[in-house]
């Protein structure tokens, strides 16, 4: 089936949803997602959202913008973080407006409470910089957008699966995809095409991400020949619950948790004097690894699959009724823990991609070290790479991101369908994703995919994690590489047309597969540490040769890596201590 | 420890009707059920279709029917559900919806009776740049329902849905209307009320409170409801009709 939009936002969370609902008021605009669109990632955002309004003392967007290129490690591109910070203030009025129910102060403003990272006067002290709707802010973020959308009558696919991404040179026409419901290939015809799909950490075996965080867009757009950005850092959050993975806010720590070992010992204080606790989330991960490397994790092997506590009994059980409640719920869920009388059992849970989509400070989806951009494609949200969080994102940031960005790509979406006309489409546009397609579902079954899958956690997991060195990379490498060519006689047993969920998930294998080779590749590759790429054979961080952006393509069977300048003309970078 | 999935299965493509399938494996007491279920689809039987997304209880994807009751398969301990006299859990779609394919359910319906109580906040009103001020305890006053995720399983659960009203709008939506009716910035409540004074409106709920007790979220789903029925009276009142 064939259809025509101005433009196709692939993609219903924060970011789409945004971008459809600034789309929406001028151009004929439709949402295809993957979930029920309220079923989003952006769903489990907990802490906050970070913006300057001083609402309890004194705070500075500049102050916002130094910290969030500080916290990643001058990897950020200067000017798009300004814009972030800057755009925050009013962005997170706007939702207030649309009716997200923040938490409040005595007299009526939005409350704010500390996150890690943001500080006052450039370094000095944390600061209150995170407006929070209890602990469950992107929860309402993404139901009040979805309220609005519904508002104002934005048109959904749900469950459509992209497939492919129809770029004719430099120009997006479309997209092809999977409708889960029948099996139907679908067609969508556009002027403007906008990824906002979300994360990858399950190319992680320990991660805080959903099922459905595949990196399905990043994946469609590589294959087609887009370059990917910064893809060797990926975040890993400090508090995930011990196994699980689900996530514990960093806000525990912002309301005055603190991190202990197994002598009780809060441990924060040697690794960063100044904000303890409340450092940058990779510091604080690699500073748990070394706990429990030296055996001072709780069960005390030396094992990296130890834990350590994060001790929250010192708030007070109405502090965390009020303030936490989503969090004493899964721990007491979860853990049969409740955390006003027990610390709860963490370690660190690969939790965000700081690169993707590379895209300029519109959303439009750079194909090059020049910044030459495609027409009609864009990109914004965690699947994208504008490079506000450069090599570390601070917390809270991300809510930031997708607002922020999400919105202007959807305003300049309006912008350029008003002028461009469709592009080219021929008859024949989905016959290669009808082929893959098809391709799944005969001929002999090779590995199992649960197996595929599993093996290409566990080598990330092992062998790209929080540190990182040369052999280990080189051996994920050639893991991966084997994986990927298992890949290839996956056959599914499934041949049903309708809600055929097998077929979903084998596609999705092959999406992470795609994203893990590129991670582990452009890591491989940067012989430094900075921000969350942290390597133990070069543990300093070099400017000289590596303060730039890498840029990874596929060829083929094969890649190229190639490297963007990163925009410092704001700060120059300075050693990170906190 | 040895578990036995009895789950419901139908795929319209093949089957005339649904019919239980069992699946004996291997778990842990501390598993979740969503666990469980992803084992039997990866190691044996490919083809049984459920929904999933976050797995700790946020998305509201993976509602279903277990041992009778509604819950969220991802925040279901395999040891909430079995018991020393019985390992046996029984899986089945949600009810008052149709089945599409083994667990999962369409939503249209669901999704359509929350979209008519304009689930979103009425205020023409210029905000001036900042934000609406409100105090702590106004913020307070609708906080429980902001927890909806939309799972449908206290719309699953309703026996008035089921046996009496399918086209009562449901638990869910008047949440989603009370969510409004209580924020102090809303000005919304003429423009439901239509909806919600109707006669598939608040009216048919019958406090049975099934909704309140299957919550996964927690909300007092039936005191919302009453509360909104409460303030209908009270405005019928005033307005002496």
């Amino acid at each position: 089936m064939k259809h025509q939009f101005d433009a196709i936002i692939v993609g219903a969370g924060g970011a789409g949803l945004y971008a459809a609902l600034e789309a929406s008021r001028t151009a004929k605009t439709a949402v295809l997602s993957k979930l029920y669109p309220i079923r989003s990632h952006t769903g489990t955002a907990q802490g906050g959202i970070g913006a300057a309004l001083g609402s309890v003392e004194e705070d500075r967007p500049e102050w916002h913008c130094f910290d969030t290129v500080k916290g990643g490690d001058y990897l950020t591109d200067q000017k798009a973080a300004q814009i972030l910070v800057e755009d925050a203030v009013e962005a997170v009025y706007h939702l207030e407006n649309l009716g997200l129910p923040f938490s409040r102060t005595p007299d009526g403003k939005i409350d704010q409470r500390r996150f890690g990272g943001h500080t006052r006067n450039f370094g000095e002290a944390p600061v209150k910089r995170a407006c929070y709707a209890a602990d469950r802010t992107g929860h309402m973020i993404l139901q009040t957008l979805y309220q609005q959308c519904i508002k104002n009558g934005v048109r959904f696919f749900d469950e459509f699966h992209v497939l492919e991404a129809l770029i004719d040179g430099d120009r997006c026409n479309g997209v092809v995809a999977l409708e889960l419901a029948t099996g139907e290939i679908h067609t969508f015809h556009s002027k403007a095409t906008f990824f906002a799909t979300g994360g990858f950490g399950r190319i992680f075996k320990t991660t805080s991400n959903a099922y459905a965080n595949t990196g399905d867009g990043p994946a469609v757009l590589a294959r087609a020949g887009v370059p990917m950005e910064d893809m060797e850092f990926f975040q890993f959050h400090p508090t995930g619950i011990y196994r699980m993975g689900i996530l514990i806010t960093e806000a525990v720590r912002g309301e005055g948790g603190i991190l202990r070992n197994r002598a009780g010992e809060p441990f924060m204080e040697r690794y960063a004097p100044k904000l303890k606790d409340l450092a940058p989330r990779d510091m604080i991960s690699r500073a748990i690894i070394d706990e429990l490397r030296k055996g001072s994790g709780i069960r005390g092997d030396g094992k990296i699959d130890d834990y350590v506590y994060l001790d929250a009994t010192h708030i007070g059980r109405e502090a965390i009724d009020k303030k936490l409640p989503d969090i004493a719920g899964f721990c007491r869920t979860y853990l049969g823990v409740d955390p006003a009388d027990k610390p709860i059992p963490v370690q660190p849970t690969a939790h965000y991609a700081m690169g993707g989509i590379p895209t300029d400070l519109w959303g439009r989806v750079v194909r090059n070290a020049k910044g030459d951009v495609y027409e009609g494609l864009y990109a914004a949200g965690e699947c994208a790479c504008v490079s506000v969080h450069g090599a570390n994102r601070l917390g809270t940031n991300s809510l930031v991101d997708i607002i922020v960005y999400g919105k202007r790509a959807g305003t300049d979406i309006a912008r350029y369908v008003r002028d461009a006309d469709f592009g080219p489409l021929p008859e024949t546009a989905d016959d290669r994703a009808r082929a893959g397609v098809k391709a799944l579902v005969t001929g002999t079954r090779g590995k199992p995919r649960g197996e595929i899958t599993a093996r290409m956690q566990e080598t990330m997991m092992e062998l790209v994690g929080v540190y990182r060195a040369a052999d280990e990379m080189k051996a994920a490498i050639a893991a991966l590489r084997t994986l990927r060519g298992e890949y290839r006689e996956v056959r599914v047993a499934d041949t049903g047309k309708g809600f055929n969920t097998e077929l979903l998930e084998v596609l999705e294998l092959g999406n992470l597969l795609d994203i893990a080779w590129m991670t582990a590749l452009a890591a491989a590759n940067r012989t430094e540490s900075r921000g969350a790429h942290s390597r133990v054979d070069f543990p300093e961080r070099d400017d000289t040769n590596w303060l730039k952006h890498s840029m990874i393509r596929l060829v083929g069977d094969g890649y190229e890596i190639g490297y963007k300048d990163v925009d410092i003309s704001l700060y120059p970078p300075k050693p990170r201590v906190y | 420890m040895k578990i036995t999935l009895k789950i419901k299965r139908y795929n319209g493509e093949k089957d005339a009707q649904s019919y239980f399938q069992e699946f004996t494996l291997e778990a842990q007491p501390e598993d979740r059920l969503l666990d469980a279920l992803l084992a039997v689809k990866t190691k044996m039987d490919d083809t049984l279709a459920f929904r999933k997304s976050c797995a700790h209880g946020i998305c509201g994807s993976d509602a279903m029917v277990v041992n009778g009751v509604e819950r969220l398969a991802c925040k279901t301990l395999i040891r909430d559900v079995v018991t020393a006299e019985s390992a046996l859990i029984t899986v089945e779609p949600l009810r008052s919806l149709p089945v599409q394919r083994d667990l999962m359910v369409r939503q249209d319906a669901f999704f359509e009776k929350f979209r008519a109580v304009k689930p979103f906040l009425i205020n023409d009103e210029p905000a001036g740049g900042r934000e609406r001020p409100q105090s702590p305890e106004e913020r307070a006053r609708f906080d429980d329902t902001t927890n909806c995720i939309l799972c449908a399983a206290c719309y699953s659960s309703c026996p008035v849905l089921r046996d009496k009203d399918p086209r009562f709008i449901g638990p869910a939506a008047i949440v989603n209307a009370a969510r409004f009716l209580f924020d102090s910035r809303d000005r919304g409540f003429a423009q439901r009320l239509p909806m919600l004074d109707h006669e598939d409106g608040v009216w048919p709920c019958e406090n049975h409170f099934n909704c309140t007790r299957v919550c996964p979220r927690g909300i007092k789903v039936t005191k919302n409801i009453n509360a909104t029925k409460a303030q209908i009276k009270t405005f019928r009142e005033k307005d002496g009709s």
